[in-house]
């Protein structure tokens, strides 16, 4: 690993500082991608400003139709979280399925979801259920977040505090993993939210995580398997690489689709 | 007698283990430890044209840099090959030569150019990265298929055209007539996949030079110490035998890829002599997967002629084996005189004749790994037998059944003589374990789930304790394949075995001691077992090729038979009786028939005081046996997995996997079904999840977990396991061995359910859910129009 | 530099250690315990996990600097005085180690889903077991024995709560 300073943030003022005095700064949320990056020599930011200390920035509040957790709320305390499971099950199925169980216990939202890792989960639930990042300085919504493969709308030193989440109708998550490193090959996160339904496909995605459109009218005028099955998924744009080609890729978002369809009953 | 030979005793070893208290060789600091890093190359065929260490050698911490060219310069001799293999014109094999560090030409991604010295790891690491080497790059040959054509970059400057040999064995005048009279001829073309080894414990060398006695120690992740203090001293120049002490200390698995001397070992040894310090180096994951050796990588054409009635009456084999950059230790007898040799199977074949070509390329060396030969075989006929079947309408068992050998001693037409085996009997333990007669309505209730169910076979039978040395020295073998044991009985009655085998996960420390408890009825506990360090154990050849059992146990029986008999001779001074009349067991001896007796200690005393011995008797209770097999063994199985296809995703599951295995006679039961576990999952990621995977260039492109799909828990189900047991008539405890076995057996029987599932043997392995759905989409494809 | 205070099996150890420094790493070479192995560089293998506040976590994917103030335990302080920790006979019951090496975290991860699940009064079945075992690979085994050893302790472990009770 190269040289960099660990700073541990009281607070998110504390961090923005940390952030913008350093000549490189990242935040270390859980650090479950960026340290094996670090250790490869891939990565190699001169500062590194921890914010699990951060004691705004962790646990799950219920507003009026929406959950909130904290951005250094860990995987593991997502997936068990009771209002999480009662208000949007395929939230808290999502978080238990991340990674392992070591993972879940250091990794956090806010991690996952600034880093925008092309096969990261949670980008999915974000997109699909229409939630907003609220960060240190201001609120942005899901569909302007998600900028490509590991690219976000977040500014230099911008920390994520907590991801607001719409309580929707019925939601869920689908994933096949890809068979070696475990992370999405293909998930699928679909939400019928007030009427509306959106789909949201990670690991698929030359650009990371996106929206499906024809899924989305699809389940729309029918919420169905069948409606899932049917639709037709373009392979311009799809992940190809010794995993899966695009063709199976394109494949497997309609049978994840359908089988997020029939969880989320 | 509750610890002897049958037992299920639990390990001994395993306390260390369990509390964290293991010493393996990255648990060691040394004094004055130094750390090595070592700069390799980025590209799979280059020409190093300049190495300009100067900012690695600029930072506070760094010790040194050294390189190919002054390895060589300072006497260090050129990687060596083990056996010697002659092309079937008469030729001998051409290796490409192996420095140990480049010293010209870097031949695949991960040769490694220089070695840094530095004070910490991660220090090291980081002045490896500011080594600045300029290369020329060249073209790159990566595949079996294509080394041989003409447009193939050539590897090395002496082997023309990437040929290193062109071995064939058996029949081939008689093996054409067969198969031209033959009623039916099936031909398969298959690939058996590259695989990377991938014990969980990295490599790691601390290399120790003492100036004032100008000795070195090298702590190692090695199988075989004594054969690396060897060929370190006689090939590499490092230090004669008696300045080179190597200590094979807790070992995290080898399966093959800890039997070879690697170019870290050497280059830390040298550069402790060049820095004056203690050397370390310990591999990463990524390194690991770019410089352990590789296993499998076979291209083959096979062809099978039947009569009428479903007999074999000739096979035919064509192979090309994927040698690598470099010509590691084994690598020409494991696709050659442990492949071809097995082309039997378990089957009486009257006619085989077939080639292996052994080809040069820009990729990592490839050498033996669990199985080494035999899975490529078994593979090859035990899909052969099932397409065979199909094609011919028959019942897959049943046509294994109409083929089995089924007298033993039986000669194949490809060198082996088996020793002994029921195959049939195997096979029915098999299908009566795995319930064949009800997988018809378990397809059904499958089906109704949306799932295809298959079942598939594998019957195997391998070759494990490569003997006898002057056999394999005829065929070109560079070492001898004995092993040896010396059995110590303290004054106190405790007991010392010292072994040339080496344990690392096998529970020699267990089993072994399991051979002096029956022996001479005492607990285990007061057993040892000492191995793994050349100056304890005068030599050895190490574990693998399953020979512990059959070579290294032996030795120690024979070992323990003259300890008994001095015993006996000390016992019937002492108690005035006739030697013949002495009984050893329960940790006494007796004189039969009367209740006269003295303890196994004050055996030991009386060896050693030496007050009362027989006349003209040396004192001292210690002896030494090297066992030398008269052929190896023959262990044999049938295997049967089910599995179901998911139609949607191509996600396969094994359901259900049964082992019958005859392995002669079992030791430690529960250590045995250990190591068929572990083999059964190691054969089931090669046939469904595991490959090492290089593009065009020769980048490779699975360096680590997170490409390189290794077998997880939830992968694979529990397993049944039985055994049945002829003994091997060629050992004094009828062993055959069982390391390897899963390994073996199981990757034909997970491809062959799969294929019975699909309905198409459109499929290689692995068959990864994207392979097995790919075959599904073809399968359902309207044939074209021919 | 940091200067780090933290609980680890038991005992209050302090140390200054670089910001870079990895828990592995500090548990190794700074403490010498050698109990807790590396086997990859991408947090997939699990031979490294300890305990860290009574969770599971990747030793070799977490900052020592970032633990102050933590409670440590790793396989070498699970053992009461002699008496093995009941995961610890049960890997040696049932032949569930061989060569060793992701034996430490095997058990370490053993425990932990033995303790989540019993705290959520969920029955750990052998396909949860292989399920909670995503994490840690074993080359050896082939887990059959691994998931036999943690199916027992976990009855052990029930059996030991309820007695406490």
């Amino acid at each position: 690993m190269y040289e960099t300073k660990y700073h541990k943030a009281a607070s998110v003022q504390d961090a923005v500082a940390a952030l913008s005095g350093a000549s490189e700064g990242a935040v270390l949320a859980g650090g479950q991608t960026l340290l094996p990056t670090m250790k490869q020599h891939l990565a190699s930011p001169s500062d590194l400003v921890d914010v699990r200390g951060i004691a705004g920035m962790q646990g799950v509040t219920v507003g009026d139709g929406t959950i909130t957790i904290g951005a250094a709320t860990r995987h593991a305390d997502v997936a068990g979280n009771a209002d999480v499971k009662a208000h949007i099950p395929g939230l808290a199925a999502l978080a238990g399925g991340i990674g392992d169980p070591a993972v879940r216990s250091m990794g956090t939202i806010g991690g996952s979801v600034a880093n925008n890792d092309p096969a990261a989960d949670y980008p999915a639930a974000v997109l699909g259920l229409g939630a907003t990042v609220v960060t240190d300085r201001r609120e942005i919504a899901a569909d302007d977040f998600f900028e490509g493969m590991f690219s976000t709308a977040l500014d230099d030193g911008e920390i994520i505090t907590a991801i607001r989440f719409p309580v929707p109708t019925r939601a869920a998550y689908a994933k096949f993993p890809n068979p070696a490193s475990r992370y999405a090959m293909v998930g699928v996160f679909v939400a019928e939210t007030g009427g509306n339904v959106r789909v949201a496909v990670t690991g698929a995605g030359e650009d990371g995580v996106f929206r499906h459109d024809g899924m989305e009218s699809a389940l729309a005028s029918d919420f169905s398997v069948a409606s899932a099955a049917g639709a037709t998924t373009s392979q311009e744009g799809v992940l190809n690489d010794m995993h899966a080609s695009a063709a199976y890729r394109a494949h497997l978002v309609n049978v994840m689709a359908e089988r997020a369809v029939s969880k989320a009953g | 007698m509750t610890d002897g030979i049958g037992a299920r005793v639990a390990r001994k070893e395993d306390k260390r283990f369990i509390t964290g208290k293991g010493k393996y060789t990255d648990d060691i600091r040394m004094e004055n430890q130094a750390y090595a890093a070592f700069v390799r190359s980025p590209h799979a065929s280059a020409k190093v044209t300049g190495i300009d260490a100067s900012a690695a050698e600029a930072m506070e911490g760094v010790i040194a840099v050294h390189t190919g060219p002054e390895l060589k310069a300072d006497g260090i001799g050129d990687i060596i090959t083990g056996w010697a293999i002659t092309s079937k014109d008469g030729n001998p094999m051409q290796c490409g030569v192996w420095n140990p560090m480049v010293t010209e030409f870097a031949r695949y991604v991960g040769d490694a150019v220089a070695i840094v010295v530095a004070e910490s790891q991660d220090l090291a690491r980081r002045a490896a990265e500011k080594v600045s080497v300029s290369y020329d790059e060249l073209p790159a040959t990566v595949f079996a298929d294509h080394a041989l054509e003409t447009d193939a970059h050539q590897v090395h400057e002496n082997v023309p055209g990437n040929l290193i040999f062109n071995w064939e064995i058996g029949d081939e005048e008689k093996t054409d007539a067969a198969m031209s009279g033959a009623h039916h001829v099936t031909q398969i073309d298959i690939t058996n996949n590259r695989l990377s080894p991938n014990a969980m414990e990295p490599r790691s060398a601390v290399a120790v030079y003492d100036e004032a006695e100008d000795h070195y120690t090298l702590y190692t992740t090695s199988q075989n110490p004594h054969v690396a203090r060897l060929v370190l001293s006689a090939f590499y120049q490092v230090a004669p035998e008696h300045k080179l002490r190597v200590i094979a200390p807790d070992v995290g698995g080898g399966f093959g890829s800890k039997i070879y001397i690697y170019p870290e070992e050497i280059a830390c040894l040298w550069a402790s002599m060049k820095t004056g310090r203690s050397v370390k180096w310990t591999s990463d994951r990524s390194e690991a997967f770019m410089t352990d050796a590789h296993g499998r990588d076979h291209v083959t054409t096979a062809k099978m002629g039947f009569d009428a009635d479903g007999k074999i009456v000739g096979f035919h084999v064509d192979t090309i084996a994927n040698i690598g950059a470099y010509v590691s230790l084994f690598a020409t007898a494991t696709p050659t005189y442990l492949y071809g040799t097995l082309w039997s199977g378990t089957y009486d074949i009257p006619a085989i004749y077939g080639t292996v070509r052994a080809v040069h390329t820009n990729t990592v060396p490839v050498d033996a790994y669990r199985g080494a030969g035999r899975p490529e075989a078994t593979y090859m006929i035990e899909r052969m037998m099932e397409t065979a079947a199909r094609e011919m309408g028959m019942d897959p068992a049943e046509l294994r059944r109409r083929n089995f050998v089924k007298e033993f001693p039986y000669q194949t037409q490809v060198l082996l003589q088996y020793d002994s085996g029921d195959y049939d009997a195997l096979l029915d333990m098999a299908q009566d374990a795995a319930n064949v007669s009800g997988f018809a309505a378990r397809k059904a209730e499958a089906a109704g789930r949306g799932k295809l169910r298959g079942i598939g076979y594998s019957t195997f039978v391998e070759a494990c304790g490569l003997a006898p040395s002057a056999a394999a020295g005829s065929l070109g073998a560079g070492v001898g394949l004995w092993e040896s044991a010396e059995v110590r009985v303290n004054p106190v009655g405790t007991v010392e075995v010292l072994t040339g085998c080496h344990s690392h996960g096998q529970g020699h420390e267990t089993t072994f001691a399991q051979l002096v408890a029956d022996r001479f009825g005492l607990p285990i506990d007061s057993v040892s077992i000492v191995h793994g360090d050349t100056d304890k154990v005068q030599f050895g050849m190490g574990t693998y090729g399953s020979r512990s059992g059959p070579v290294g146990m032996s030795a120690v029986m024979k070992a323990l038979d003259k300890v008994e008999i001095k015993a006996k001779q000390i016992a019937a001074h002492v108690l005035e009786a006739s030697e013949v009349d002495i009984v050893i067991e329960g940790g006494e001896a007796k004189v039969a028939g009367t209740d006269k007796t003295m303890g196994w200690h004050e055996v030991g005393l009386a060896a050693y005081t030496a007050h009362n011995l027989p006349e003209g008797m040396e004192p001292g209770l210690k002896e030494t046996s090297f066992f030398d097999p008269v052929n190896f063994s023959f262990p044999s199985g049938a295997l049967i997995c089910e599995v179901e296809v998911d139609p949607d995703t191509g996600v396969t599951e094994i359901v259900q996997f049964t082992a019958a295995d005859d392995f002669g006679t079992i030791i430690n039961p529960m250590i045995v079904e250990g190591q068929v576990h572990g083999g059964i999952t190691q054969g089931i990621g090669q046939a469904l999840h595991e490959g090492v995977v290089y593009d065009d260039s020769g980048q490779l492109l699975t360096g680590s977990y997170m490409d390189y799909q290794m077998p997880r828990a939830a992968d694979v189900p529990s397993y049944t396991v039985s055994h049945g047991c002829t003994p091997s008539p060629n050992n004094p405890l009828g062993l055959k061995g069982c390391g390897e076995a899963g390994a073996i057996g199981a990757p034909p029987a997970v491809i062959n359910a799969i294929i019975d599932a699909i309905g198409t043997d459109n499929l290689q392995m692995p068959a990864t859910p994207q392979a097995v759905w790919t075959a599904l989409q073809s399968a359902k494809m309207p044939m074209a129009a021919e | 530099m940091n200067n780090v205070k933290m609980t680890v099996n038991g005992k209050a150890v302090s140390r200054d250690v670089p910001d870079t420094t990895l828990l592995s790493e500090f548990l190794r070479e700074d403490l010498r315990l050698t109990g807790t192995h590396v086997g990859c560089d991408t947090s997939q293998c699990g031979a490294c996990v300890v305990h860290v506040d009574g969770r599971a976590v990747k030793s070799c994917t977490t900052l020592a600097a970032s633990l102050d103030g933590a409670d440590v335990t790793t396989i070498e302080g699970i053992a009461n005085g002699g008496d093995l920790h009941p995961m610890q006979a049960a890997f040696n019951t049932h032949h569930g180690l061989q060569c060793g090496f992701c034996t430490p975290g095997m058990i370490m991860s053993g425990i932990d889903m033995v303790n989540r699940f019993q705290a959520d009064g969920k029955d750990l079945t052998e396909e949860a077991i292989r399920e909670e075992l995503e994490g840690n690979i074993c080359r050896c085994t082939g887990y059959h024995n691994i998931v036999k050893a943690i199916e027992d302790a976990a009855g052990t472990m029930a059996d030991m709560a309820k007695a406490a009770e």
